[in-house]
């Protein structure tokens, strides 16, 4: 398979970037779409030329590393699949791929498709963590969780934080992620401690790193790699409402 | 005041929007019910009728400063929203928009921003016009003619044509904001999420070709003369 790349070349993070354009031939319909990548970083070392920078790592859709927005969607045209399992012949009679970095105020270029998603980590330490007492291993079923909650915190706890969810939403809000690690907790006897802190901690440090606000367009969940549900940003939403009506004044 | 709404939450905000916005919807349907008066006793006393008990009764008049408390508040609101939403993303996509998104969510501020072009000139129409102009009295009664009022704007082609356009926007702004508005308030459940989605499409089609029809029938029917 041959394709037009249009790719994002930016140096770093105080460089000005611009779009370059690539050709590459021979691609296999069954190689996957970062290994195309890789095939056109290894012509561009042998021509002496930079190769393009993008984040992956597990490249089996667990680790949330790659981040690229293909032709106007994050993760490229396949749903619930992140772009390192995206195979070529999901092209097919696509001509010109354009691949660009998430764009985010919240996530910044640091060089051609790569992001700081650093911001997400901050919100995590905002309150995405539970009090576990030190000492023996608790037995495993001291606790009784109905199933359906089990499963509820588990579909949560499937986000990855890839960040696909600020890449689409038109307002670069990061509601989906928060509400993901906030539900997943929220939903566990383990997570009650904190319940009413955390929330409150995690969407003001949302907040002042700089993402949007949620619309409601449904662009996240269409777009998450994980299958993470509007439904969870209505329950971070009750469980904001339950902080500050029930916590006590906090200095956020 | 609008420095303590900017330190609002995202979250704190879109309450706030959702509440007051269900609220202006309280008073669409309200507005809708005296305009149908027109429809149902086109001799227009029971619409000055009701024109006048909305214009005197003091619980109607005390929710009137509820009513544009409420239409500043969900402007100032959504306007903060919007411009924290455009400065999330300072440098944009060459190729966006092509995830699956809900039917008219993303235009909410041009339609906003067209609605309330419309509510200002509504207002110096008929709201100005009732407060501070001359009206004349209808009939043998003390109350004013306000039926011969509306008669008058909705025989004029422009405007009618302007409030065709603006209440068809109205429509898509309700048919996103209604059900929107739950999620907001933290209400999405598995049962009842897919029926206020059905009654948001509902309304905001009953609403929109409600006022349309009122005026359409005033402005094509002999039987009303301006």
């Amino acid at each position: 398979m041959d394709f037009t790349l249009k790719i994002w070349r930016q140096k770093d993070a105080k460089t000005r970037g611009s779009f370059q354009t690539y050709k590459v031939t021979d691609i296999s319909s069954d190689s996957s779409f970062l290994e195309m990548l890789d095939i056109l970083n290894e012509s561009l070392v042998l021509k002496g030329e930079m190769p393009i920078n993008f984040d992956n790592d597990c490249r089996e859709g667990i680790c949330g590393a790659c981040s690229l927005y293909v032709n106007g969607r994050p993760h490229g045209p396949d749903t619930e699949i992140t772009i390192c399992q995206v195979h070529m012949r999901k092209f097919k009679n696509v001509g010109t791929i354009v691949i660009e970095p998430w764009r985010s105020k919240a996530f910044p270029v640091l060089s051609d498709l790569m992001i700081d998603r650093s911001a997400f980590d901050k919100i995590i330490q905002a309150g995405g963590y539970i009090s576990a007492s030190t000492g023996g291993v608790p037995d495993a079923n001291a606790i009784l969780i109905r199933k359906e909650k089990a499963d509820e915190s588990m579909d949560a706890a499937a986000c990855i934080g890839c960040g696909a969810c600020v890449a689409a939403c038109k307002n670069a809000s990061a509601m989906l992620f928060v509400s993901a690690k906030v539900s997943h907790l929220a939903l566990l006897p383990q997570g009650q401690v904190e319940a009413k802190r955390r929330v409150q901690m995690m969407v003001a440090e949302m907040d002042g790193q700089g993402f949007g606000n949620c619309t409601n367009t449904g662009a996240c969940e269409a777009e998450c790699p994980k299958g993470i549900k509007l439904t969870y940003i209505a329950r971070m939403n009750r469980e904001f409402i339950a902080g500050k009506m029930g916590a006590q004044k906090m200095d956020l | 005041m609008s420095n303590s709404i900017l330190q609002y939450s995202s979250i704190t905000k879109k309450i706030v929007m959702a509440l007051v916005g269900l609220f202006l919807l309280m008073f669409l349907l309200v507005h809708l019910a005296v305009n149908s008066f027109l429809i149902f006793d086109p001799s227009r006393a029971l619409f000055n009728e009701g024109a006048h008990f909305m214009a005197t009764n003091p619980l109607i008049q005390s929710m009137q400063y509820f009513l544009f408390g409420g239409f500043i508040l969900h402007i100032i609101l959504g306007l903060i929203l919007q411009i924290q939403n455009w400065l999330a993303r300072p440098v944009r996509y060459k190729i966006e928009g092509w995830s699956h998104t809900s039917p008219f969510s993303k235009f909410m501020i041009h339609t906003g921003i067209i609605i309330f072009i419309f509510l200002l000139i509504h207002f110096i129409n008929f709201f100005f016009v009732a407060k501070f102009g001359e009206v004349p009295v209808f009939a043998d009664t003390e109350m004013e003619d306000m039926g011969l009022l509306v008669i008058q704007v909705f025989k004029i082609p422009g405007y009618v044509a302007f409030y065709v356009v603006a209440l068809i926007l109205l429509a898509f702004h309700l048919h996103h904001a209604f059900q929107s508005a739950f999620q907001s308030l933290g209400m999405n459940h598995s049962k009842y999420t897919p029926f206020i989605k059905g009654l948001s499409t509902v309304l905001s089609v009953v609403i929109s070709l409600g006022f349309i029809a009122i005026t359409l029938v005033i402005f094509f029917s002999s039987r009303y003369q301006a």
